[in-house]
């Protein structure tokens, strides 16, 4: 290769029902690193590319969490192979990102969806369970998928804090709509360019960029959105998002504050946050 | 529709074949309840007069003759009663260990068992539901409940694996009027076996059995302040005890109107939170069920506490094979209903609670009759005084009939049909509410199947409207979040410190 070759940059799209367009709106902004470098134009979702991803991930949701939990979990194994496999350039939007040490968020957020793969099978054993009626009942409880569900990705931890979101999201059969960290997007727009190449099903996941300020009242007044992952919402912004949740009567969940890479950070609870717990009765008879 | 607007004079069923059973009277002696004229405020383990100077009269549906004076919680009743649970926890329960609580929560449940009559039959004095549904159902489950989770207040580290849980502090709850003790057992057992205090706001229709369990705590000489009661209006007392900085966790159970209310007002304090709202239960009968038995949990499902459950399968969905013939049976079965005085042991359907319930009620059937449903109730009479409705059947439902999708919470059954179990399945998640479903037939494969596809918290399989201590219950979707009973009933009231390695 000559020293001359120009490099070809990536167009940073949406991503919704798996495909990458671009906002629907035309209108993008302007994202520039931790020391002012543009990094990129990336598209600024509008509202109907809101409501295009919830629709998407309305649709996906009943073929996510009809797959076998084991299958679900061979999925998500694969997303952190992939993520392996392309870990220079997550590297490279950390450090423009501002992270002072890349390869470590790298590696946690790489370690934090093997955990998570692993809890597809096991939720349910560890945190469902039989309950021992006073009559001739079978009576057990098991945990299911709530439906779709909104995340709002922390603004800092560009990665591993979307990770920590979207993994115990959807390893239940959840399928979600990502609001990305507004200031630092890019690694969770190449987050797509993984899962879209992973086998995770079309419009499991559907990551938005744009400004927060202007998606998150959307999303949390949405309809057909079933709960919402407040963590990165900013605390002037809550009180507005609740009480939009209320109009559906929304789940709100908003993870511990620890550290993101401490061993707290992960828990099979934050899995169950966002799920349902479904207890169904039969007579014991002969 | 014709003219027929007027439900009292809608054309009524008539038994055919065989002749109505006689029953004699067979009234519950009311010696065993001995109603004050006042009763006030319960607040830092003891009776005392409301600051607000304000009593109201409680009365009883069946007679709507008064029972007795209730002290009204005002704004600086609310503040004192939440003072009083915060000083207690802070100086007494938190720090109190497991095995102590547990003791206190277990003399609950013991009193309970001691004067269950007394319980049950005012219940129905206040409530109007039938003596047999209080005394075989209300209190001996009550009792159960702090039976069951005065067991967890020392085994909390084994609910939670690899978490260290932690009370969360003072709790409001705030409990509705179609069953009030049970509901008060329900919110206070959990929250107690946790290490929370409490400060209860029974409803406003129905604060008597609260009132009465305050004395039995008081007797259990649980530490001043770590139950308190504090009955009055849910849009005063409920509002102020709700956005009360030192609560730190609301359970509310109630209409998903008011829970969605409750929500807004607490929207970015960081309060916890769980609601059990309102439900459009559907209960499905497939053509293999065994009819006679499902008729019997079609009854069950919207009859029980006259209808008043927020679970009631209040959708039948009924597969067209069986239809005609289903509902030859149901009417038949409704014919045989005892409409009538609560206090006697054979009524099956009593008193509406309030005078503001049956107009509610009425108001969603004439909306049934002017929507082109066709009503059937049975020819029974009712007493003149106290509020009563008819076992009503509606046909011809169409599934945008505001009887089809409103909560009516009274004896009204909607009845639809289905051909394949897919069609079921569409039309018994189409509702906002998920609190419960109802699934009858004779294939084990299609139970499960049919089990795995209702977006309801609760799924009755060949049964309808069981409850247990230790059977999680609450809703999807806009029937509310959260789970009562069960180890899951624990959670909504400790935090979960802490991860495993």
């Amino acid at each position: 290769m000559s020293e001359d070759r120009v490099e070809v940059r990536r167009t940073a799209k949406l991503y919704v029902g798996g495909e990458f367009p671009r906002s629907e709106s035309g209108r993008s902004y302007e994202v520039h690193s931790a020391d002012g470098r543009l990094l990129a134009w990336v598209a600024r979702a509008s509202r109907k590319d809101l409501r295009d991803a919830v629709r998407a991930a309305r649709s996906a949701q009943p073929g996510w969490a009809g797959k076998t939990a084991y299958n679900r979990g061979q999925i998500l194994y694969r997303v952190a192979e992939l993520m392996e496999g392309r870990r220079a350039q997550f590297e490279m939007e950390l450090a423009d990102a501002g992270a002072s040490d890349p390869r470590r968020g790298v590696d946690a957020a790489i370690d934090r969806w093997v955990w998570y793969a692993g809890w597809c099978d096991k939720v349910h054993q560890v945190l469902g369970g039989t309950n021992p009626v006073a009559g001739p009942y079978f009576n057990f409880t098991i945990p299911e998928p709530t439906g779709v569900v909104g995340i709002v990705a922390p603004p800092d931890q560009s990665l591993l804090g979307v990770v920590s979101r979207l993994a115990p999201v959807i390893v239940s059969g959840n399928t979600t709509v990502v609001v990305a960290s507004e200031k630092a997007p890019l690694p969770a727009v190449s987050l797509s360019e993984v899962l879209a190449t992973s086998d995770v099903p079309a419009g499991v996941v559907n990551v938005l960029t744009g400004l927060t300020r202007e998606l998150v009242p959307w999303l949390a007044g949405h309809m057909d959105v079933n709960a919402i992952d407040v963590t990165g919402v900013p605390d002037d912004l809550l009180k507005q998002v609740e009480e939009l949740a209320a109009g559906n009567v929304k789940r709100v969940h908003r993870a511990p504050e620890v550290d993101p890479f401490s061993p707290g950070a992960q828990s099979p609870y934050e899995i169950t946050a966002l799920m349902e717990m479904k207890t169904v009765w039969h007579p014991i008879g002969a | 529709m014709g003219d027929a607007t007027d439900i009292e004079k809608r054309e009524t069923g008539t038994p055919e074949e065989t002749p109505p059973w006689e029953y004699a009277p067979a009234p519950e002696s009311t010696e065993v309840v001995h109603l004050r004229d006042r009763y006030d405020l319960f607040v830092g383990g003891r009776f005392v007069e409301p600051k607000s100077g304000r009593y109201f009269t409680t009365i009883n549906p069946a007679t709507e003759e008064p029972l007795a004076e209730v002290a009204e919680a005002g704004e600086e009743d609310v503040n004192l009663a939440v003072r009083a649970a915060r000083e207690a926890f802070e100086e007494r329960w938190r720090d109190l260990r497991g095995k102590e609580r547990a003791k206190f929560i277990y003399r609950i449940a013991r009193a309970l068992q001691e004067r269950s009559r007394e319980f049950a039959v005012l219940e129905t004095m206040n409530n109007g539901k039938p003596i047999k549904e209080s005394r075989d159902v209300d209190v001996p489950l009550a009792a159960a409940h702090f039976f069951y989770y005065a067991g967890w207040a020392d085994k909390l580290e084994y609910a939670f694996p690899g978490r260290t849980p932690r009370p969360l502090g003072v709790a409001a709850q705030i409990t509705p009027w179609n069953f009030p003790l049970l509901m008060c057992a329900w919110k206070l057992a959990p929250a107690l076996a946790a290490g929370n205090t409490v400060v209860l706001k029974p409803a406003s229709t129905t604060p008597l059995t609260a009132l009465l369990l305050a004395e039995v705590i008081e007797q259990a000489e649980l530490p001043p302040g770590v139950v308190n009661v504090i009955p009055g209006p849910g849009g005063k007392t409920g509002e102020w005890l709700a956005r009360h900085p030192d609560v730190a966790k609301i359970a509310f159970t109630g209409s998903t109107e008011i829970g969605k209310v409750l929500r807004r007002s607490v929207a970015g304090t960081g309060k916890r939170l769980t609601l059990e709202l309102g439900g459009k239960a559907a209960n499905i009968v497939f053509e293999d069920a065994p009819l006679d038995q499902a008729i019997e949990g079609i009854v069950n499902g919207i009859f029980f506490n006259q209808g008043e459950v927020c679970c009631a399968g209040s959708r039948l969905f009924v597969q067209e094979s069986v239809f005609e013939l289903l509902l030859d049976k149901l009417k038949a079965r409704l014919d045989t209903l005892r409409v009538g005085d609560p206090l006697d042991k054979n009524t099956d359907v009593g008193a509406i609670n309030s005078r503001d319930q049956l107009e509610k009620i009425t108001e969603l059937v004439q909306s049934g009759i002017e929507e082109g449903a066709e009503i059937y109730q049975p020819d029974c009479v009712l007493p003149e005084r106290g509020f009563w409705f008819r076992p009503t059947l509606f046909t011809n439902v169409s599934q945008s009939h505001r009887i089809a999708r409103e909560e009516i919470f009274g004896p009204v059954l909607s009845i639809l049909t289905f051909r394949t179990p897919e069609e079921a399945v569409e039309k018994a998640n189409n509702t906002p509410y998920g609190l419960s479903a109802g699934i009858w037939t004779d294939k084990g494969s299609r139970i499960l199947w049919m089990a795995e596809r209702m977006k309801a918290g609760v799924v009755w399989a060949n049964t309808f409207n069981r409850f247990d201590p230790s059977s999680p219950f609450g809703g999807y979707k806009e029937s509310g979040f959260g789970r009562e009973g069960g180890r899951h009933g624990l959670q909504p009231y400790l935090h979960l410190d802490g991860g495993a390695a």
